[in-house]
Formats: structure tokens, sequence, C-alpha cells
């Protein structure tokens, strides 16, 4: 995909906390515990532009999608679309920016109602907002499987009859159906085989430059996740520790948390798979009901120090980056310093 | 035991659809074409239909064989001591204590007991469904409330309800309704809670949400469809249940008021004479047991043609 330009901001978070209250004593003030989904979450999506959004499961990247579409309330912080704060708009008031902010789910076997005909689904944004009727319905559903690939004719199928690929063209088909500005993507290929994956991904690829969409790309695949983004952002135990344009992220990793997931990659070359070291990281990612102190990952980095456990690191450019490139580390990895102990690891 | 549940709907010999007429065939449609086959579910059907033929047709009856329903036969109806006549040419299924055609007052009968089977429990099922869903769906204080008063209605024993509110109201065909509802909804209400409260967090009630579809249209156009099934299996099993309702109540005279012919107060009627007179008892109670097992094996074959993974007590 093109490179970011430098457009306008079309989605601003600002301090996004989420909590979820758990435990049999949650209805009492005070009582049960609450899982930090999001502790603090702040970033940009510049219009037309594709940011990734990569990280471990359960560190509150579907969360994230979710305060950004509002379809949480946020326990905190705050979110603006198009320069207008939409964080505490009731349902109602939240109407018109669902026309304008799509959400694609991971799952799509789950996200399309089986007892449902699919044209039914695909118009259902029509017949929600009251766009079209009748003919006029109809015909803009198969102007929209068109679009997405899929046969016109099948609008009278099932959900069941459609295969996995299939199925997540029509999720797509119904996230574009009213024109959105912004499509966030949680995870829109990780239930589907490789071979199908590339297939939507090109999809929404085509589709961001005829449409002009904006896209946050949720995905735990770095490799796709690189392939579609113009910048990648990445969570760690609900907080976002980097966050750089793709190939900046990738060649000059700042976090010993991104570093560390960037040596995972496999690598084609089998040679290049030889030299490279693999930073293992020690132990689980910790529960987000009892989070650790000070930064989040420094039970398990290997470059911890005292400082680490006491005082949070905020985002910000380090080692002389410029300000597209934030790091929340206290102790930034410098570009060939190894982080495995030995060897030559990371770098360009 | 002896097939596998494989689906082989159409046969080979159907002509393929022209290309243009593709469309999926709806859960409904797959549905009917199980109960089908069913012939069980065939039989019970044609027996439904049978009944409400003959329950739409009783003016009809009594034309033909010249007797009212509650037209008494001093002469004709009665033996010279005054008891019941047997089945004969005038009277096919006999006579009752009062010289009345039974086989009339069966018919008339019949409409009662539909009348009151299907709009009690139709009432009982809209009224299960909708605070079903409110409940489930919205959850919090409103679900507790809700649940709290099905657990409630159910735990009220339903006869001295009954015995109270006829002596306050007198009995009639509406109190009996009003009755048989009020005591039938909250186990569909139950049922279509604790199924709201699993569809509602299924992805695509977030799909609608983020598409901006109101509570109302959520309820009722994305989780409602997935729960027809059910309500259909169970509104077929209310309906028996209704029936027979019914009939206790007329039996114990808190239902439609005597010289209105029901299958519950020709029972009741009958008691005195079972021994002179089988046919007294027979016939409605032959009518009454037909109509609720045809309903509910109907029911039984309607649940395993929307469900036909489940195991059937009898394979057939």
């Amino acid at each position: 995909m093109s490179a970011a330009p430098q457009g306008d901001v079309l989605l601003r978070a600002t301090g996004v906390v989420k909590h979820f209250a758990v435990g049999a004593r949650r209805l009492l003030p005070g009582g049960g515990h609450s899982v930090q989904a999001l502790d603090g979450v702040s970033l940009e999506v510049r219009r037309g532009e594709t940011l990734g959004l990569v990280g471990e499961t359960g560190c509150g990247k579907s969360t994230l999608a979710r305060c950004l579409m509002r379809l949480y309330d946020l326990t905190a912080g705050r979110v603006e679309f198009g320069g207008e704060d939409i964080s505490l708009l009731s349902r109602r008031q939240l109407r018109p920016y669902r026309q304008r902010m799509q959400l694609i789910f991971q799952d799509p076997f789950g996200s399309l109602n089986p007892r449902r005909r699919i044209g039914s689904i695909i118009g259902d944004p029509f017949a929600i907002h009251g766009v079209a009727d009748g003919q006029d319905r109809m015909r803009r559903v198969q102007e929209l499987m068109e679009l997405v690939g899929l046969n016109a004719e099948h609008f009278n199928r099932f959900p069941s009859e459609f295969s996995g690929g299939q199925r997540q063209r029509i999720g797509i088909a119904r996230a574009l159906a009213l024109r959105p500005e912004l499509v966030i993507c949680d995870e829109p290929v990780s239930a589907l085989d490789v071979s199908i994956q590339a297939q939507i991904v090109n999809l929404l690829a085509d589709l961001q430059g005829e449409l002009n969409l904006t896209y946050v790309f949720i995905a735990h695949d770095l490799s796709v996740v690189r392939h579609v983004s113009d910048r990648i952002a990445v969570m760690y135990l609900g907080k976002i520790v980097e966050v750089a344009e793709a190939e900046e992220l990738f060649a000059r990793p700042r976090h010993p948390y991104t570093a560390a997931l960037l040596s995972a990659l496999p690598v084609a070359d089998p040679d290049l798979a030889d030299s490279r070291r693999r930073i293992l990281l020690t132990g689980d990612v910790p529960s987000p009901i009892d989070p650790p102190s000070g930064c989040r990952f420094h039970p398990r980095c290997p470059k911890a120090r005292a400082e680490c456990a006491l005082t949070e690191p905020p985002l910000e450019p380090r080692l002389g980056d410029d300000g597209t490139h934030l790091t929340a580390c206290h102790f930034p990895v410098a570009v060939g310093e190894d982080l495995a102990t030995a060897g030559a690891e990371g770098g360009a | 035991m002896n097939s596998l549940p494989v689906e082989i709907v159409e046969g080979g010999a159907e002509p393929l659809e022209p290309p243009d007429a593709i469309e999926g065939r709806s859960p409904w449609q797959l549905a009917w074409a199980r109960l089908r086959r069913d012939r069980l579910a065939l039989a019970c059907l044609i027996v439904i239909a049978l009944i409400v033929i003959v329950a739409l047709a009783a003016p009809l009856v009594a034309w033909l064989t010249g007797h009212g329903p509650n037209e008494e036969f001093q002469t004709t109806g009665l033996t010279p001591d005054g008891l019941p006549r047997p089945p004969s040419r005038a009277f096919l299924f006999g006579t009752d204590d009062l010289g009345r055609d039974v086989l009339v007052r069966v018919v008339y009968g019949a409409r009662i007991s539909l009348l009151s089977g299907v709009l009690a429990s139709s009432v009982a099922v809209a009224l299960g469904v909708v605070v079903g869903l409110v409940g489930g769906y919205f959850g919090g204080l409103v679900d507790t409330l809700l649940a709290r008063l099905m657990d409630v209605v159910l735990s009220f024993p339903f006869l001295l309800f009954a015995i109270a509110l006829v002596s306050i109201t007198g009995p009639g065909l509406w109190v009996s309704i009003f009755v048989i509802a009020f005591f039938s909804w909250a186990s569909v209400g139950r049922v279509v809670r604790g199924q709201t409260l699993s569809l509602r967090e299924r992805e695509y009630v977030e799909a609608a949400r983020s598409l901006g579809a109101g509570d109302l249209r959520i309820m009722f156009v994305d989780i409602l469809p997935n729960l027809v099934a059910q309500v259909i299996v169970y509104l077929t099993l209310l309906i028996p249940s209704a029936v027979v309702f019914e009939a206790t109540l007329s039996f114990l005279g808190l239902g439609v008021v005597p010289p209105a012919a029901t299958w519950g107060n020709m029972l009741s009627e009958s008691l005195g004479y079972y021994r002179v007179a089988w046919w007294f008892v027979l016939f409605p109670g032959a009518a009454l047991l037909i109509t609720t097992l045809a309903f509910n094996l109907l029911g039984d074959s309607v649940r395993d043609a929307f469900d036909p993974r489940g195991d059937r007590l009898f394979r057939r």
C-alpha cells in the first residue's frame, strides 16, 4: 500500500482506559477485581493510511478496536473521530458515526447471522440507516457483492453455504455498504487458510485505493501487518509500547518486546534463518488483573533494571528518533545491539 | 438405529434448476422437507386437520343428525328408566344422562378445546417470547426482576389460583384461557431468556450494533429468528397441555359453563354413569386423548425436523 501521506488525523485516541469488572463481588462497590484491558492507550490514525496493530493474544487489540468504535464505553480517556469527541456520546448520538466507521470481524462464521440470507445481511446497513429501499437496496447489495468478488446471484443464500473466505467477503461488503471513511479490521484474516489470507488482504488493499479508506489493521501475524501497513503500533498488556513507520519498525525496533517479536518471524531464506538469533522471552504474559508495576514488560525483559519496575516509561522518541518513531522504554535497543546475548541480531 | 442422519432430500430425478434461480433453502424449507418424510408426523398432521375440520363443521354435523348440541331428547334419547341410550342409528355415539347426542356434543366440544388450546398457548408463547427476550437481552436489574417473576409464576399452585379467580369472576371460556396462558408463559419465557443470554454475545449481534442497529431491531431481527425453531416446538407442545388444562378446568366446573359442551364437563357429567353407559365416557375421553396425542407426537417430530441431530426416543 502507498506510503503514509502526512494527512490530517481521522481518529485520535488519548489515554484510553478500559477496565472490565470481574469476580463474584463485582456488583458491590469496591468489590471484585478488574481486568485492565487497556491502560492509557494513545494513538492517531491519519486519513488514508493503514495503521497496523500487533500484539499477543489478550493484549487488548480487540478491546481497543471496540473502544475506538465506541462499542464499549470507555473507563477513561477520549476518542476523537474527524475532530469530534465521540467518547461520551450515547448510542443514539453515535448513529451518524456508524456510517463513517465500520468494523470487520475476525470470525467469518460468528459474525454472520446463520438464519438470515446474505442479501438481507449485506442490506442491513441500508435498512438500519434508512438509506435505500426495495429494488434500490437490492441493486446496491448486488453491486457490493460484485465489488468484493462475490457472485451477485447468490444474495438468496444463507451464510452456511459459503466458505470462510467468501464469508469474510460478505463481512467486508457489509462493512463497506455505507462507504465508511474508517474501517477497523479486527484480525480479518487470522481465521482463514493461508491461501485465502492473501486474497482477502489484496481485496482490502484494492478497496482502499478504490474507496479512499483508512484502515486500522489488527493482527498477530507480523508478516501480514508489514505487508499492509504504513505505520505499525505494537501493543503489550493493554499499552502501546512502540509506534513507527512500518519499515522503520522492522529496521530499527527500539522496544525489547518489538525486537523479540521480530526475531520470532520466520525467514524464507534458510542461510539467513540460520544466522539469526531468536530472542526467547522467559515467563508468560502477566495477568491483566494484576499487571506489573512500572514498565509492564519488565518481568520478561532481558534489559530490565531496577528503574523499570518503578517508573512507567512514556511513549516518546528515543535514541534520536524523529517524532514518527515513539517507544515506551527506559533502555531502548540500539541498532546492532544483541538481546540474545551473542551473535549478530537485529539491525538492517 | 438403521441409518445415519444424512440429508439427501432432493432425488436425482428432479430437474436441475436454471442457474438464475439459485436460492439457498431456508432452515424452514429444510425442516419442512424433513417433516414431510416423517410418516408419523404426516399422520398427526392429518388427524389434527380432521379434528379442525370437524370442529369447524360442527353446525353441519348438528344439521345432518338433526340434533342440536344442547337439545334434550327426553323420549328418544333416554330409556324408560331415564338412562342414556347406547350408540344406535339415531345416536351414533349414544346419548348422555339428559338425552343429548354425544356425537354432536363431542364435535362442539372440539371447538372449545381447539380454541382454548391454540389461543391460550399462542398468548403464552407471545408473552414468554417478549419477556424472555427483554430479560435476556437487557440483563441486569430488568432481567433479575423478570426472572424472579417467572419463578413466582412457576411456583404458583395453578388449581388454587384458578378456583380463587373463578370465585371472583365466575367461570367462563375467557377466564379459562387467561388462566391457562398465565400459567404457561413462564416456561417459554425461561427457555427464550436462556437462549437470548447466549445469542446476544454472538459476533453478529455486535456487528449489528456496530452498524448502528437499535435494541428492538437487534432483538427481533437478529436474535428472534434464531429462536423461532424452539418457539415453534414449544408452541406445538403447549397446545396439547393447554387442551388438557382446559378439560381439567371444565371437569372441575371452573371452565366453560355447563350447558355448552366441552370434553372436560362431558367427562365430569359421565362420572356417575360409567358403569351403565361406557359410550358417555369413551367418546369425549378418546377425543381428548387423540387430540393431545396427535399434537404431542407432532411436536416431537417438529423438534426433530428443526434439529435433526437430537436423539429421538424412538427411531422411525
